[in-house]
């Protein structure tokens, strides 16, 4: 997809940065030469390279566009939340170049009109790349299939059926044989809705302190186990997405030993929040799955550094500020988490979690794949979707620095290190700080 | 901001009255004494005190009630307040209008306190955070979480049953605990008061997740749990929760749970027993239990009358103070 603009030219030498891309095991100081909205050349410029813009990229790392596996822009449907315009302005300001949105918009993503649609408004906001998923099941109702190879046909990378229940076994396993038929990827949440029910909260200590309903670790660890068999049954190739618990990290840890096509990934505030945080009703810390104990946050973050998680996404949820100004178990669950991705993903550096090229792989190269995307890399040829940030630059996130629409976020106030200073998606600069 | 931090000020007085937890012993008993003197007032032919003259309270109800509704609107009266009973149905969150605007539309109208019961917890909590600044919000129950002026009447009634010295007490509290915002209210109030042993007595499924991280001894065996107890609370079992995946039957229910004179032999001989009420007899326990000469149970429903008179002028005369 070439999105290069008459305005901007068409060779651009980032030069001087830190280039981490851990696909190529590439990390050195190099310059980035781009042509044509593609990767010409890393380090020695190609003969007669003459570059039309240069970015001085020293101090800076120069890594590929980050691709987030979860965010949902709320449109169509909701635009009283968020909008693709909106969204994407936040997601290029915060260095990501891919998002990935499940179908539960309205009208659910279940037929080529829908993907078209989110993919012409994407490319009129011109600022990121949004690819969907489509429904697994018409409506997301959970009883018929949708029409998957359509969907495919027109470029869905992959199927769910988003937070919403199958109605029984028997249909999870028809949808995931048709899935299996066209080579889709399921993207399943693992959450058994009879033992969550109208939970809102972890069933633990602190649920029971406050009186909320619990969602019990089991919902997450009977789903995935049931899940795990008809994968191995049906021979999909599964992705769990926001795994929330220590046990059911190693449910999938077990299953990727024994070869199961499976993958998973966490999203970030599960690897700073608890169920502590929610003591003071704080609705910003009202998310689905719940937020579980220190020990589950101990064990998510191994296993991302592991990469049993080959990708940590944000779980983009904006809300309007009515959404959350109810009491706790009335409010909508979701953070919105564009803006604090990254600087969020780094501080896990700084804390020695994992390895800045462990980190930009799981918010580059392991989501690309999880998707079966071709980007996620500065391979020569491939499309420029380049983040170049600052990594020693801190910020405050607050109401004047947040780009996405929903200002729902426990992380507000707080103080990130490492902000992208240009994002480039196809080699058109399409933020610079 | 935590619950506890919010409904204190600087100076760790009541601004609001929200929950058990984040009171401190000497706050909580001087909320007991309070009661205790207003307790004279309400035995007087002439039951009014002029301290909250001119004050305008709403019984602010979004669950229904008869029992704690009544009280706490006897206590604004005897306290010469101006009372508004608002009871909001379902039909009106149909309507559309947010808790918040339903607020701020009562607000305008000049109102000086907040009496609030609703079926989500944390919500006395959130009007709290949301209320101008010099109104005061008292919890009448929110969900699942706190019934904080019914677990003072409790504690008001037993130190006025057994004594002061809550160190050689043993309370078990026995039925639903995991539906209950009584239980946890009282097993705050219970520990706060440094009680010998707090027991909670029911099956495994009215039992909320880690329960002795409350700080109670948790029994399965209802003559386990009661051997030897000198105050038994019973609660309410609610009626849509007799059958199906919780318990099987009423019937069941009774013959493993309902305590009966019978059962009460291994209790100490002067076990006081009490329910925050209303009873379903038969169920919970026999009428000839219920009626008996140890129970207490109507003493606490005119012990929450001088209890909530205590809670109110306490946290309005915080806001008098601040303004001045």
């Amino acid at each position: 997809m070439t999105e290069s603009s008459p305005q901007q030219p068409d060779r651009i030498r980032i030069s001087g940065g830190r280039v981490v891309d851990p696909a190529n095991k590439v990390d050195a100081v190099l310059d980035v030469h781009i042509a044509d909205g593609k990767i010409a050349a890393v380090g020695a410029p190609p003969d007669g390279f003459e570059a039309g813009h240069d970015i001085d990229a020293s101090g800076r790392i120069v890594c590929p566009g980050l691709i987030d596996l979860c965010a949902r822009t709320r449109e169509p449907g909701q635009e009283h939340k968020a909008t693709i315009a909106s969204e994407s302005l936040a997601a290029a300001c915060g260095g990501i170049t891919t998002l990935c949105c499940p179908p539960d918009t309205q009208p659910v993503v279940e037929t080529p009109a829908d993907i078209e649609l989110i993919r012409l408004r994407a490319e009129a906001a011109g600022k990121t790349r949004i690819v969907t998923l489509g429904a697994l099941t018409r409506g997301l109702d959970g009883e018929y299939l949708s029409e998957m190879a359509a969907l495919k046909k027109a470029g869905c990378v992959g199927v769910s059926n988003a937070l919403r229940p199958l109605a029984n076994t028997l249909v999870q396993r028809r949808a995931l044989e048709y899935a299996a038929t066209f080579d889709l990827t399921v993207f399943l949440y693992a959450n058994d809705h009879w033992l969550s029910a109208d939970g809102c909260a972890h069933e633990g200590k602190v649920a029971t302190r406050m009186g909320l309903t619990g969602i019990p670790e089991a919902a997450e660890t009977a789903a995935i186990a049931r899940d795990l068999a008809l994968v191995e049954q049906t021979g999909v190739r599964a992705h769990f997405c926001r795994v929330s618990s220590a046990r059911a990290a190693q449910m999938v840890a077990r299953a990727q030993f024994d070869g199961l096509p499976v993958t998973a990934d966490v999203a970030i505030p599960y690897l700073y929040l608890t169920e502590i945080d929610i003591r003071g009703f704080d609705s910003n810390c009202h998310v689905i799955p719940p937020l579980r104990t220190t020990e589950d946050r101990q064990r998510l973050r191994d296993a991302v550094q592991r990469g049993i998680f080959s990708a940590i996404c944000s779980d983009h949820q904006p809300h309007d500020p009515d959404a959350k100004l109810r009491p706790f178990p009335s409010t909508e669950p979701g953070i919105s988490g564009l803006d604090s991705l990254l600087p969020l993903g780094l501080r896990l550096v700084d804390e020695q979690v994992m390895g800045l090229d462990e980190l930009i792989q799981r918010l580059t190269a392991g989501p690309a794949q999880i998707l079966g995307l071709p980007c996620g890399t500065l391979a020569v040829g491939n499309t420029a979707d380049i983040c170049i940030f600052d990594p020693e630059l801190t910020w405050q996130l607050d109401p004047s620095t947040i780009k996405s629409h929903g200002h729902n976020t426990p992380f507000m106030g707080w103080e990130l290190k490492g902000r992208v200073t240009h994002t480039l998606l196809a080699g058109r600069l399409v933020h610079a700080l | 901001m935590n619950t506890a931090s919010l409904q204190l000020d600087a100076r760790g007085r009541l601004k609001h009255f929200l929950c058990i937890e984040g009171l401190n012993r000497q706050l909580l008993t001087e909320i007991l004494d309070t009661a205790e003197s207003f307790a004279g007032v309400t035995e007087q032919t002439v039951k009014k005190v002029p301290l909250l003259r001119g004050k305008t309270i709403v019984n602010l109800f979004f669950e229904a009630s008869t029992r704690t509704r009544t009280t706490f609107e006897l206590a604004a009266k005897r306290l010469s307040a101006d009372v508004l009973n608002i009871n909001i149905t379902q039909s009106s969150t149909v309507k559309g209008e947010t808790l918040l605007d339903t607020l701020r539309n009562l607000e305008a109208m000049h109102v000086d306190m907040f009496v609030v019961r609703h079926n989500d917890s944390g919500a006395a909590h959130f009007i709290a955070s949301h209320v101008a600044p010099h109104v005061s919000v008292i919890n009448a129950g929110d969900g699942r979480h706190s019934h904080p002026t019914q677990a003072l009447l409790d504690v008001f009634t037993i130190r006025r049953t057994k004594g002061p010295d809550f160190g050689r007490l043993r309370v078990a509290i026995v039925g639903d605990i995991l539906h209950s915002r009584v239980a946890r209210s009282q097993i705050h109030a219970l520990n706060l008061l440094n009680t010998g042993d707090v027991r909670i007595v029911a099956p495994r499924t009215l039992v909320p997740a880690h329960a002795e991280s409350l700080g109670v001894h948790v029994y399965h065996d209802l003559e386990a749990g009661i051997e030897g107890a000198d105050v038994i609370i019973m609660l309410r079992l609610q009626r849509e929760r007799m059958q199906g995946a919780l318990l099987p039957s009423e019937h069941e229910y009774y013959e493993l749970f309902g305590v009966t004179e019978e059962k009460l032999a291994v209790a100490r001989p002067d076990v006081t027993i009490m329910h925050p009420g209303p009873i379903n007899r038969g169920v919970e326990m026999d009428s000839e239990v219920a009626d008996g000469s140890r129970s207490v149970i109507l003493e606490q429903v005119t012990h929450g009358i001088a209890v909530r008179m205590a809670v109110m002028s306490m946290a309005m005369h915080h806001h008098k103070e601040s303004k001045a």
